[in-house]
């Protein structure tokens, strides 16, 4: 044999853990353009979630209810604290805020037609209402955010309720970013901004600071709606105990609490990796909030980051949540992700515009670029065709439906005739991680890490 | 009678608002004097009617806030973002303003015959603002649209991270923030300071202005232009 | 997060009057510190000796008893007037002593003030409550500073409202929250330097009254404070002589001033200051950011 050869054959190809493929397409991606990678979607890490917690099903001890027969109820009701008109659901399950401009337009009308239908509730997001939405939406949540985008007395008195947003799950401390591909003429007029330019959001509200000045916010706000109109307030998960406590003691009817696995339309990196705490530690932490100042059932709580079953429903149900909001499994049920879409009925395969954003349909996180392949988080007139209304309203109450079925399903299986009365001992944990962080004894034990002797 | 009195010594605030929300209009009532402001927070806002507010003192928070098609005019000073996302009308301060004056308006005219404090038409998105003394640091922040005129001088960073929005200066600028740059002054600039002064009250030669608007370098990410971000 | 008051008198003659003119600053900002409510007042300082404002959870205790056994081991005569569950004792012992014996015999006693001009009270409720509770309206002196609190992360108990003292004659209000409490905090125990609670609010206190102690005056010691302490503040500090009003950079957190010839008052919202006499008169202002208002009483 010769020597080279003999090279081949003894190429060593031990890959470091420090430094893997991930760490050094990042360090040299970094050394490349000099800044921070900005995408969409929500964190990729593997973290401790619904999936670790099983449900006690009844058996003896408790008994079961008949899945056809025997009814469930799912009614929701919402802002009970201090508003005159209350939220009225159907379901426990909502929209959660995301923008027109991170969405199409069409996208946009998908979400208030399936939520309409189902009896549930969308939300506007950062950008502004859109009359499409509100037409499409017997309920609809309008956002105030640090950077009021199109944000206006008008739409403050059509809303339903008013989310005043302090932080997202995927970037809790930080503000949005919206590239200048997805600044539309329509995006532009609504958010008072030129054409075509990157967009930076503020991660601070421009007219006040900390819980004491967010009391006269919201007072604003309900002397604006002559106390009509729940006042949620909305905090990315991290310091989630101590924020829910305050956000009572603001004033606010409902808390929405995004954990770390919450999505975004378009936010570094580092951020939706690094920064807040699992939907599971941060909902603990929220219903303790809740329960140690004798506000449960008062303040409603409302769980994001990461819902997207039935069974995940049912569990944060369990763990004391009033109702859960969904962003990135609706835009899955629309098709994100898909390899393929429907236009002028015909089916289309989308591989090739994956492709071109250096992407496979499955790992798909452009949100950001706004040449969304399937048509849903885009400004493209041509790209938004690819999800019209009705395919995209039709697909999401299928799936909404099947989450609501799933969930009253299992409520049944644990002798539930509603759904609001799952409580947390119907839970076990699967992992020590997510025993420690849900506060729940692991199956087949009495042990809460941290908390119970074994 | 068209006006009406309402004394907040003894009727509660959410009284006032209901009625400027609903019955002023339905009455008739083209002018409220509100007597004993105290600092109370919240006064008149979503004002959403032609009727003349009159706040006989001291306001709290965000007095004559989301405001459209009122005029408010408060006699004595304002307490944070005073005006904040007016769409349309007046608001008039004899006095001076907290932070975050003018916050987010997106149309109408505020004027402040006295200072203001940090943040004035902070994220500015098209309404007009005229302060007869000066303005504290980042002021015009993330401005969008709209005018500020500054009679007096500006604090640090001034208009930082500007967009559309243009910001005039009588006096001296402390430091200019990220973007922000002078520029000269045209005809249409002469123009519109003239305007906004005259509708302020004030008798200023706008040929005394300069004109502070966004270098849009930041409009753009650019590596090597050792940007901010 | 809360809200916070400050009142110095000039004329000698409204002395009598700074509870008085006081309470009503105070529940004015009930909206902005509901869970509890503290003030210090400074007074004409003792000619010998250290005063001391204790406090204990239970309304029914002791208190003559305690300056019986303080003089029983120690020998040195020691006044004790206590009103429910709060007390002012007077000795002539060293402040080190007498902590040490409170610690060793009393633990249930929280020393929330030492000095020669200082009485502090703090106490969970309302402002309006605490200032019945421990009569406001009757107090007099110079100059107070008074703060009513939202509580953000550590728990609601009467050793975790405002004031927060350090020292002695040393006192500091905060509305806002520190962003490197527990920095400063390792850093200033290295220094031997013990806290009482995890307040963010205490490393503040303990950090200025510390530069204080290695020679800087309240001026400079605030300066070094520029620096070290990170986060959103409106401070205001209360020494034996002096009012001291600082605020962060980016004067998030409010705080308004209304002066007359008679009398410098400070609060977070105009509408504590909204009932004081002749304010209709009174030079109005809000302080600026990193600038140090410096009155004396």
């Amino acid at each position: 044999m010769n020597d080279n050869e003999h090279i081949l054959k003894h190429i060593a190809k031990e890959g470091s853990a420090g430094y893997d493929r991930k760490i050094m397409d990042y360090i040299h991606n970094a050394a490349t353009h000099g800044l921070y990678e900005i995408r969409g979607m929500g964190a990729k890490r593997a973290v401790p979630n619904f999936d670790d917690l099983v449900l006690l099903g009844a058996s003896l001890s408790r008994y079961p209810l008949e899945g056809y027969r025997e009814k469930c109820s799912t009614k929701t009701i919402l802002g009970t604290r201090f508003a005159s008109k209350p939220i009225e659901l159907e379901i426990p399950i909502t929209i959660a805020g995301m923008s027109f401009g991170a969405l199409s337009a069409n996208v946009k009308e998908s979400l208030g037609r399936a939520a309409t239908e189902l009896g549930t509730s969308t939300t506007t997001g950062d950008g502004g209402m859109t009359a499409e939405e509100r037409q499409s939406s017997k309920t609809l949540v309008y956002q105030c955010l640090p950077s009021r985008y199109g944000f206006n007395p008008d739409d403050v008195r059509r809303a339903d309720a008013i989310e005043i947003v302090i932080g997202q799950g995927a970037k809790p401390g930080g503000g949005g970013m919206l590239l200048g591909q997805k600044i539309s003429p329509r995006v532009a007029k609504m958010r008072t901004l030129p054409e075509g330019i990157d967009q930076r959001s503020a991660c601070r509200h421009p007219d006040w600071t900390g819980p004491d000045d967010l009391v006269i916010k919201i007072q604003e706000l309900r002397e604006m709606t002559d106390w009509e109109k729940p006042i949620y307030v909305k905090v990315g998960a991290t310091r989630t105990f101590h924020d829910v406590k305050l956000a009572v003691h603001a004033g606010a009817d409902v808390i929405v609490v995004d954990g770390m696995q919450g999505g975004t339309a378009a936010t570094q990196t580092c951020f939706i990796e690094h920064v807040g705490i699992p939907t599971l530690a941060a909902l603990r932490q929220a219903v303790d909030a809740l329960e140690d100042l004798n506000m449960k059932g008062k303040v409603q709580l409302i769980i994001s980051g990461g819902v997207r079953t039935g069974a995940d429903v049912a569990k944060a149900l369990a763990m004391g949540a009033d109702a859960v909001a969904i962003g990135q499994g609706v835009l899955y049920a629309l098709g994100c992700n898909h390899d393929a879409y429907t236009l002028d009925g015909v089916v289309h395969s989308a591989c090739n515009d994956y492709e071109q954003l250096g992407t496979a349909a499955g790992y798909c996180h452009h949100c950001h670029t706004g040449r969304c392949p399937v048509g849903i988080t885009t400004q493209d007139e041509q790209l938004a065709q690819r999800l019209m209304p009705d395919l995209g309203a039709k697909r999401l109450k299928n799936y909404l439906k099947t989450l609501n079925m799933e969930l009253t399903t299992l409520a049944r299986a644990c002798g539930k005739q509603n759904v609001h009365h799952l409580e947390r001992e119907d839970l076990a944990a699967m992992t020590i991680e997510a025993a420690a962080m849900a506060r729940l004894p692991l199956a087949g034990t009495d042990w809460i890490p941290g908390f119970s002797q074994m | 009678m068209d006006s009406m009195n309402f004394d907040l010594a003894v009727t509660p605030l959410r009284d006032l608002n209901r009625f400027l929300h609903k019955e002023a209009v339905a009455q008739g009532i083209k002018q409220v004097t509100v007597l004993h402001p105290d600092g109370a927070h919240n006064i008149a806002v979503g004002l959403n009617a032609p009727v003349a507010v009159d706040i006989e003192g001291h306001a709290g928070y965000y007095a004559a806030g989301m405001l459209k098609h009122g005029e408010v005019t408060i006699h004595g000073n304002a307490g944070t973002g005073v005006a904040e996302n007016m769409m349309s009308g007046k608001v008039h301060v004899k006095g001076f303003a907290s932070v975050s004056a003018g916050a987010s308006a997106h149309g109408g005219l505020l004027v402040v015959d006295g200072d203001t404090s940090l943040r004035c038409g902070i994220s500015l998105k098209g309404g007009d603002i005229v302060v007869g003394g000066s303005v504290g640091s980042f002021s015009g922040f993330m401005a969008q649209a709209g005018r500020m005129v500054i009679c007096g001088n500006a604090g640090d960073a001034l208009g930082d991270s500007l967009y559309e929005a243009v910001i005039y200066v009588r006096g001296k600028i402390k430091s200019l923030g990220a973007d922000a740059r002078i520029e000269d002054m045209t005809e249409s600039d002469y123009q519109a300071v003239g305007e906004l002064l005259a509708a302020a009250g004030y008798t200023y030669d706008p040929h005394e202005f300069k004109r502070v608007a966004s270098a849009k370098s930041l409009y753009h990410w650019n590596a090597d232009a050792n940007q901010e971000y | 997060m809360c809200g916070i008051v400050g009142l110095l008198v000039k004329t000698p003659a409204l002395r009598a009057r700074l509870g008085e003119m006081l309470v009503p600053m105070m529940i004015g900002m009930t909206e902005r510190g509901p869970d509890s409510a503290g003030l210090a007042v400074f007074s004409a300082p003792l000619a010998s000796g250290h005063k001391y404002s204790l406090y204990t959870a239970s309304a029914s205790f002791d208190w003559e008893g305690l300056a019986q056994q303080l003089f029983a081991h120690l020998r040195v005569p020691a006044k004790c007037e206590g009103h429910g569950n709060h007390a002012v004792l007077v000795t002539e012992l060293a402040p080190e002593a007498v902590r040490q014996w409170f610690k060793e015999h009393f633990p249930v006693l929280h020393v929330l003030s030492c000095g020669r001009a200082i009485d502090l009270y703090k106490d969970i409720g309302t402002p309006g409550e605490v200032a019945q509770r421990y009569d406001f309206a009757s107090l007099q002196g110079s100059h107070a500073v008074g703060h009513t609190r939202m509580a953000t992360e550590s728990a609601v108990t009467p050793d975790r409202a405002h004031p927060f003292t350090a020292g002695e004659d040393f006192c500091l209000v905060h509305n806002g929250s520190l962003s490197n409490p527990y920095g400063l905090r390792r850093m200033l125990e290295t220094e031997g330097i013990h806290f009482e609670t995890d307040n963010d609010t205490e490393a503040a206190c303990r950090y200025l009254e510390w530069r204080m102690r290695e020679g800087d005056v309240l001026e400079t010691a605030i300066q070094k404070g520029f620096e070290e302490l990170d986060g959103f503040y409106t401070f205001l500090i209360g020494t034996e002589n002096k009012l001291a009003l600082v605020r962060d950079p980016f004067a998030c957190k409010p705080a308004i001033v209304a002066e007359t010839d008679d009398y410098v008052a400070i609060a977070s919202e105009f509408r504590s200051l909204a009932h004081l006499p002749d304010v209709k008169n009174a030079h109005i202002y809000e302080p600026n950011p990193e600038e140090m208002y410096v009155w004396t009483a």
